[in-house]
């Protein structure tokens, strides 16, 4: 093992940290619940028959390995360097999301909880969470703020085809921080009985760790397919960031090799300028949320700032403690591409590839293109398409002044 | 000899037991809150919860989100919270406050200013329910080197260890939660209560007060019989919210409720 590599780090450490951030920041009805969480899972990290029961659902339940894929077309339109898309919304369910919940549905079923429940912002985590409960016999409750209900019926509808019950939360500003309110409200009441699947990697220790272990597929696969493609390891990584579970599970192989270099993408929303953004990596501060210590975005009082997103998958005022890591010890950059920008991607994506990218994913491609302009044609980014776009057809069409 | 430590000793000393009321601060607005906490005393408040209104309260039920979410129609922050201490304290210096929210707020103070402003103000001790003493350790100095107290939390899921790590951790009282839940949930089982608190007991030397689910004053004085204080937030907040737009009427509401349950607390 290297010692002069900085980033050559086993993290979090004992007590849930990543440097400053992370930890376990919770009521103490949830305390017994994490321990026990924790305890299972790192039990089970390293034992043989779980990981195979894993694998296998990874291969012939999601369809892995998904593919990595030469954007040729946008490629050329840029530039610049060649892009390459991970392509997670060939993923069963359509995103990146169903890696986590089959992990952790293997735990709830491991520890003998019958229920689970579960927070979504823009459906996809409530999708893939419905899902794995059909798979597994599991029952399903997802909480969505009544805003993201209205936004993203085709997933409410969804879900509840899958058998899940859908609990519009009205409680705040009605979005994915209200979802994750009341889910763990929920859990403290339920807590006998039912698993919290957390959709991203934030959340009290032990979750940041596991649902990163569970999406570090991506990077994985993506280190074997680059040698396998291109005989070599990319020179950037590019994922959207909301939670940001998708760019963790990209990026987490990544963190010891310091020279391939590692962008998270943030909502821009309005812009980085006035408070109509969801990017708290890049405009604000560490606090305390949702059970750890990581950026947000919050007023001069520390109370939590409403935030805004094209994409209700980003619309989140915090974001994954390691992310806040990497931010502070500089081994990834954080930007933002802004709901225009990332419409225009898109419609860029759709039509030079016919990959219609979720709204969410279309933020990471934006800044790809621009970012690819900028390097050589024999470089190599990869992007992180984490999700499809069909969930998202009625808001750009509505946005595009089409009636559908 | 803290404020909190001195109530306690003297209710012993009466063979009384602590009523310790919970408000949130500036519901349903900022100047209502200080009348309300006199007209807590008089009506036979012992100690006295202040709750600082946060955005995300996610250990509370719908009561008191809603309380907070009146307290942040008009920005109460944790100065202003801060502000109605000092001018509580212009006419009682006996009574204990505690500050009950979640950390944020503070964490954006800074634990050091907050911990000095604290005890300039008037403040006794702090309870953020979002802080387990083990995520406490970097910051806890900041309000022990002042004489603040640190009140924890145990809850019906804690083990036997842990209680003892709070019970050494926390100072003042420790605040039993009654059962799994959010605040405001439906009544509490007195004869579990009765179970965990000898459990609790064994590893805790300092007070204990419970709270959640008690709403009435039959259920506080049963539960009373196990431990050293009872703790009444949602039933008091809705009152509150009831009379939302009549300070007067909400305080008689208030005082008529406190009164029955010390009432009951006494017989």
């Amino acid at each position: 093992m290297s010692t002069n590599n900085p980033f050559d780090l086993d993290l979090p450490d004992a007590r849930g940290h990543f440097g400053i951030h992370g930890g376990r920041f919770v009521s103490e009805t949830l305390s017994a619940a994490l321990d026990e969480l924790e305890t299972t899972y790192k039990k089970l990290r390293d034992d043989a028959d779980f990981q195979a029961a894993f694998d296998k659902d990874l291969a012939h339940y999601v369809g892995r390995p998904s593919p990595l894929y030469l954007a040729e077309r946008l490629t050329a339109h840029c530039g610049g360097a060649q892009i390459y898309l991970k392509r997670e919304d060939l993923n069963h369910t359509g995103a990146h999301k169903i890696n986590n919940t089959i992990g952790q549905a293997l735990l709830a079923k491991f520890m003998g909880k019958k229920k689970i429940i579960a927070e979504t912002g823009a459906g996809q985590h409530g999708v893939a969470s419905a899902t794995v409960a059909a798979r597994f016999g599991l029952e399903c409750k997802v909480f969505m703020g009544s805003t993201d209900v209205e936004r993203q019926k085709l997933n409410v509808y969804r879900m509840k085809l899958l058998g899940a019950e859908v609990e519009a939360v009205e409680s705040g500003t009605k979005t994915l921080k209200d979802a994750m309110n009341e889910a763990m409200r929920h859990w403290v009441t339920n807590v006998d009985d039912t698993f919290y699947i957390i959709g991203t990697a934030a959340g009290p220790h032990p979750y940041p760790m596991l649902v990163r272990d569970f999406q570090s597929v991506i990077g994985r696969e993506v280190q074997r397919q680059s040698v396998e493609q291109f005989g070599r390891q990319p020179d950037a990584l590019v994922a959207c960031v909301g939670g940001g579970s998708n760019a963790i599970g990209l990026f987490h192989p990544y963190i010891k090799h310091p020279e391939v270099a590692m962008y998270g993408v943030e909502a821009g929303g309005l812009g980085l300028d006035g408070d109509d953004h969801a990017a708290p990596l890049s405009k604000g501060r560490p606090g305390v949320l949702h059970g750890n210590r990581t950026y947000l975005m919050e007023d001069e009082n520390g109370q939590i700032m409403g935030t805004h997103s094209i994409s209700a998958g980003l619309d989140y005022p915090g974001v994954g403690p390691e992310h806040s890591w990497l931010k502070d010890v500089g081994r990834a950059q954080y930007v933002a591409a802004t709901d225009d920008e990332a419409l225009d991607a898109f419609h860029k994506l759709t039509q030079l590839e016919g990959i219609m990218p979720a709204l969410e994913s279309s933020h990471a491609v934006a800044y790809a293109m621009k970012l690819a302009a900028t390097m050589k044609p024999d470089q190599v980014i990869v992007v992180n398409l984490s999700g499809r776009g069909d969930k998202d057809i009625h808001t750009i069409a509505t946005l595009d002044g089409v009636t559908a | 000899m803290s404020r909190i430590k001195n109530a306690f000793a003297s209710l012993e000393a009466q063979g009384k037991k602590a009523l310790i009321p919970y408000i949130t601060a500036g519901d349903p607005q900022k100047d209502a809150t200080v009348p309300m906490m006199r007209a807590l005393v008089d009506a036979g408040a012992d100690i006295i919860e202040l709750g600082v209104p946060f955005s995300d309260p996610m250990a509370d039920g719908p009561t008191i989100q809603l309380a907070c979410e009146r307290a942040l129609a008009h920005n109460t922050s944790l100065h202003d919270v801060l502000a109605m201490v000092a001018e509580f304290r212009t006419t009682n210096s006996n009574t204990p406050i505690v500050l009950m929210g979640y950390l944020n707020p503070v964490e954006r103070m800074g634990y050091e200013t907050f911990a000095a402003a604290a005890v300039e103000a008037g403040v006794d001790g702090v309870l953020m329910v979002d802080l387990p003493p083990e995520e406490a350790v970097d910051v806890e100095g900041f309000f022990k080197s002042r004489d603040l107290d640190m009140i924890y939390l145990i809850a019906p899921t804690t083990k036997d260890e842990r209680i003892e790590r709070i019970g050494h951790a926390g100072s003042g009282y420790v605040y039993y939660v009654s059962l799994k839940g959010v605040t405001g949930s439906k009544a509490l089982d007195v004869d579990d209560v009765a179970r965990n608190l000898e459990r609790i007991r064994k590893h805790v030397s300092i007070p204990v007060g419970v709270g959640f689910g008690i709403n009435t004053g039959e259920t506080a004085a049963a539960v009373s019989k196990v431990c050293d204080g009872v703790i009444v937030g949602s039933a008091i907040v809705n009152l509150i919210a009831a009379n939302a737009d009549n300070a007067k009427a909400a305080q008689d509401a208030v005082s008529a409720l406190v009164g029955s349950m010390r009432t009951a607390l006494d017989a």
